[in-house]
């Protein structure tokens, strides 16, 4: 199963990068040959290490709130780069830099890696390390809370909701 | 006017790019510099990929940049955090400025 998913991965992305092909053209057929191998041996190279739980890739409510997700992500991450970009340019450089530990509820390893990658693409956080029971430690350049119930409403109250109902 | 559009969000990328530069010659540690070279960095380049993807439209290229700004934005943060990880654990101390360090005390209770 696992396996069969990457499998189909690996050949979709294979005609997205060999795009302009048409049914009948030139190195139509060579093109799919070329791709099933190689689409064939990455999948058994690497399916054992591809997801855990294959069956969610095809649940459709997981790519409706994706979809719902992309905006927001989209917009902290415009919000971020001001962010930076005030602070890199100020002359006094207003930061205030510390590493906190936040706690994340989130438990499957794809959706604490989107959350991570999340926060660090968004306002003036980066992940550091991650530890077994879902402690998060954070880069922060501008801490406003050492405590831990507080800063993880902050930084990870914005994603985990929709994470959620993404990844779990 | 795609090309007009593409072309005014490639030099807002490019101008991301520059800044994200700027920001890892002025701050002050490794930390504060991974966030100026991660956020505007991958923000640029992905600006660059769709001003690319609006020039060219839905072609060979295309199609490409819209596969680069994929793993761009997949590969990007996981180095950020490879870096910053690794340079905590190597020992590298935040600024004498900063306000607190839990992952220092961590570190310390575990040994």
């Amino acid at each position: 199963m696992r396996k069969l998913s990457l499998f189909v991965l690996s050949f979709i992305v294979w005609f997205l990068l060999a795009w302009p092909f048409r049914p009948g053209g030139g190195l139509y057929w060579q093109n799919i040959a070329v791709g099933g191998a190689v689409a064939l041996l990455v999948a058994f190279l690497f399916g054992e290490v591809f997801t855990e739980r294959p069956h969610r890739i095809f649940r459709i409510t997981s790519y409706f709130w994706l979809l719902c997700y992309i905006p927001i992500f989209f917009y902290y991450m415009v919000i971020a780069n001001f962010d930076v970009l005030y602070r890199l340019l100020h002359p006094k450089m207003p930061i205030n830099p510390g590493i906190v530990k936040v706690k994340t509820s989130l438990k499957s390893k794809s959706g604490i890696t989107a959350l991570c990658n999340s926060i660090t693409l968004t306002p003036g956080t980066l992940t550091v390390d991650l530890d077994d029971e879902g402690y998060l430690y954070i880069h922060w350049i501008n801490v406003r809370s050492q405590d831990v119930e507080e800063a993880s409403k902050i930084i990870v109250g914005r994603f985990e909701k929709i994470l959620k109902k993404i990844f779990e | 006017m795609a090309d007009t559009v593409g072309i005014v969000v490639i030099t807002v990328g490019i101008a991301f790019d520059l800044f994200g530069c700027v920001g890892l010659v002025r701050f002050p540690d490794i930390y504060n510099r991974l966030q100026a070279a991660t956020k505007c960095v991958t923000l640029g380049t992905c600006f660059i990929l769709l001003g690319v993807l609006l020039v060219s439209g839905i072609s060979s290229t295309g199609v490409k940049a819209i596969l680069c700004l994929i793993f761009i934005l997949l590969t990007s943060p996981t180095a950020a955090h490879a870096l910053a990880r690794g340079a905590h654990l190597f020992g590298l101390k935040l600024w004498e400025q900063s306000v607190c360090d839990k992952y220092e005390e961590e570190k310390r209770e575990r040994r």
